[in-house]
């Protein structure tokens, strides 16, 4: 993983409640196979609307189209699953979203990427909203866990201890199982099979789902 | 002893280790391999040289992206021909199950794991897809998870994971006729929000519980995540054990009795405390339906499409209004003034016999409206050839909807079955998000019956004025 550890970047300001990851990332992109290049369909609808209609987005504007992080609303990712979401952002150039709340799962697949979520209680979203809509350049600094105002304030945000730890040292969480808790999943696994010997599948049992199967090309 | 909830129960059997910050290794036992989030998680793991560490412990199937018609054609060349062959490729090369397009097991995800008897009371079990919280309804722990997850479960068979807070939803009364699940479950996001559950393991208890199918309380647990909340359960009871015996992945003879004594240890116990209790009376709830583009937004069928300059809460306020506006409605309009362009029958939270034959028993003997364009999308091909044999693809086509094959169709519009932009859609699915079943696409969210109903109509309507 990318490790994180500060940025100074012009804040774009989305304070909608509710951006779901179809908003992010709409549907018909999730074809696209892989991680990389994402950025182009962050945002699809909203960018491609507004070009039409001139209405003016936000990640359209200058400065704000070069922003590396994004000022948004409560419940940011809420919905689907999709880590595109999270590639999207980060292919567009976003590293950090801060935000009254989010959804979880995106919260999640953000740390597994790199990407920042800061969670702000109301008081502090609206100060750093305030600050993001200036233009001006905030700093986000995950060791001492704290967004640097253009005013010189700062705005203390907690990330849990594990997860921050991960993050700027760009970690590998599976790495990490395989290498420190590898003889615990086998401990745990003898015990299950002792335990509850119904939760374990063997290929005979799964052969049932291949039987009779029609030899068809897809 | 410490009373304990079902939640605690299985989470409890699950942990490998406890971090010195309270995060805990989870074992998983059961994961369900899509085409959409498993490609990415394939590449890096073969990129990473790591091993499938438990290939037994997966089942992959294409649901999102395959065509629900004019199957017996090859696929077009293309991404989602691509994306199908790449996961087949996949699971090939790791020796994990694959059921085939043309199988008569395929089907979406979040239906087949039941259907097969993969999804187990007191298992652990993700997804790459937010809707896994709808296995939940067996008593497991059931929840979605992004790529990069997806890639941890292949190569460790577990999860690092905190455990959430529990809220008991209790759900007293009984239903009226022409009110289904799927109005408690609009009913209950409505009143605390698309993140009242953030945070939680919901647990649905009380009486109307214990009358609901395994169908309904898929239906349930799968909006759960709907209201934020990534695990949505029911305890397993005698409706669970009925549902699962005989199941091809069930456990059979010795383990099977030996699993139903576990299974019957499951509850939660009297005096388990949770973190956060809600109730709602069932019985005098009206059909819902959804006119915003989130799932609270929505209101009893009877009722009107809010004022938002009527909202005291600022934030609700500008949602509001950028919903109305999607939505191209006005406050004040009757709900049941609606008209709608097309139908949606099917889904991952609607799709299963016991939705089709609801909408099949309001369809029976009507037509649909001449400016309405209706399709019906079993969720499985199990539960199309039930269907076909009880005759509810008569009911339907003779009514004038099309009858396709199972997959997600259009509650993610990721195949050909899309709204065209400013087309209205009466739809079963779970997200009325904006561009949810195609660009530009309006979507009102109700129960099977209830979409049967406004099929007939041409426009949203009380499911109950039809019923004789």
């Amino acid at each position: 993983m990318k490790s994180f550890d500060r940025i100074v970047s012009v804040a774009a300001p989305l304070p909608e409640a509710d951006v779901d990851t179809d908003i992010l990332f709409p549907a018909r992109f999730l074809l696209l196979p892989d991680k990389t290049g994402l950025g182009k369909h962050l945002f699809h609808e909203r960018r491609s609307q507004a070009k039409f209609d001139q209405s003016g987005f936000v990640l359209n504007s200058p400065p704000f189209d070069r922003a590396e992080i994004l000022v948004a609303g409560p419940n940011f990712g809420c919905g689907s699953s999709r880590e595109q979401a999270v590639w999207a952002l980060l292919d567009f150039g976003i590293r950090c979203v801060i935000a009254p709340s989010f959804g979880e799962i995106f919260y999640s697949n953000c740390f597994k990427n790199g990407a920042l979520p800061i969670i702000l209680a109301e008081e502090q979203h609206g100060i750093v909203l305030r600050a993001a809509k200036t233009g001006a350049a905030l700093g986000v600094d995950l060791e001492q866990q704290i967004v640097n105002l253009p005013s010189g304030d700062v705005i203390q945000f907690n990330i849990d201890p594990h997860r921050r730890r991960a993050m700027l040292l760009g970690l590998d969480e599976i790495g990490a199982i395989l290498t420190d808790d590898i003889n615990d999943i086998l401990d745990f696994e003898q015990r299950r099979r002792a335990l509850s010997p119904w939760l374990h599948l063997n290929k005979a049992e799964l052969s049932v789902l291949l039987a009779d199967k029609e030899p068809i090309d897809e | 002893m410490q009373s304990l909830t079902l939640y605690d129960k299985i989470w409890n059997a699950h942990v490998v280790k406890t971090y010195e910050d309270g995060d805990v290794l989870l074992y998983i036992d059961r994961h369900l391999v899509q085409e959409v989030s498993s490609p990415q998680a394939f590449a890096s793991l073969i990129e990473s040289g790591r091993e499938m560490r438990c290939p037994d412990a997966h089942i992959a199937v294409a649901d999102h992206a395959v065509p629900t018609r004019f199957r017996q054609k090859q696929l077009p060349d293309g991404h989602a021909a691509q994306q199908i062959s790449r996961l087949r490729a996949n699971a090939v090369r790791f020796g994990i199950p694959y059921v085939p397009m043309h199988d008569r097991r395929h089907g979406i995800v979040h239906v087949i794991g039941p259907e097969l008897g993969f999804t187990l009371p007191g298992a652990t079990l993700v997804c790459g897809d937010s809707h896994t919280s709808t296995h939940g309804a067996f008593g497991s722990i059931a929840f979605g998870i992004g790529s990069s997850e997806c890639e941890c479960v292949f190569a460790t068979q577990a999860l690092r994971q905190r455990k959430q807070k529990s809220m008991r939803v209790t759900l007293n009364g009984r239903l009226g006729d022409g009110v289904a699940v799927k109005d408690i479950v609009l009913a209950l996001i409505a009143k605390i929000g698309t993140k009242g559950g953030v945070g939680h393991a919901i647990e649905y208890a009380g009486p109307a519980i214990a009358t609901l199918s395994m169908e309904a309380r898929m239906t349930l647990c799968n909006m759960s995540i709907e209201a934020g909340s990534r695990v949505g359960m029911v305890a397993p009871d005698e409706t669970t054990i009925d549902y699962l015996n005989g199941r091809p992945l069930a456990p059979r003879g010795a383990e099977w009795d030996a699993a139903l004594a576990y299974w019957k240890s499951l509850p939660s116990d009297r005096g388990a405390v949770f973190d956060r209790e809600v109730a709602l009376d069932v019985s005098r709830l009206a059909p819902h339906v959804s006119w915003g583009t989130t799932p609270e937004e929505t209101a009893p069928i009877n009722g009107f499409v809010p004022d938002p300059d009527v909202e005291t809460d600022p934030e609700r306020r500008a949602r509001m209004k950028r919903s109305l506006e999607y939505m191209n409605l006005k406050p004040g309009t009757r709900l049941s003034d609606i008209a709608i362009d097309r139908v949606f029958i099917g889904s991952c939270t609607n799709g299963r016999i016991e939705d089709l034959r609801a909408a099949a028993s309001v369809v029976k003997g009507r037509r649909i409206a001449a400016s309405v364009v209706g399709m019906v999308v079993p969720g499985s091909a199990a539960v199309k050839v039930q269907a076909e044999a009880e005759g509810l693809d008569y009911t339907f086509l003779q009514a004038g909807f099309e009858w396709r094959d199972a997959g997600c169709s259009m509650c993610v519009a990721m195949n050909d079955d899309r709204l065209v932009p400013g087309e209205r859609c009466a739809s079963t699915s779970n997200r009325n998000f904006e561009g949810r079943q195609g660009q530009g696409g309006r979507t009102h969210l109700m129960s099977p019956a209830m979409a049967a109903a406004a099929a007939i109509t041409g426009r949203l309507v009380d499911v109950r004025s039809l019923l004789a």
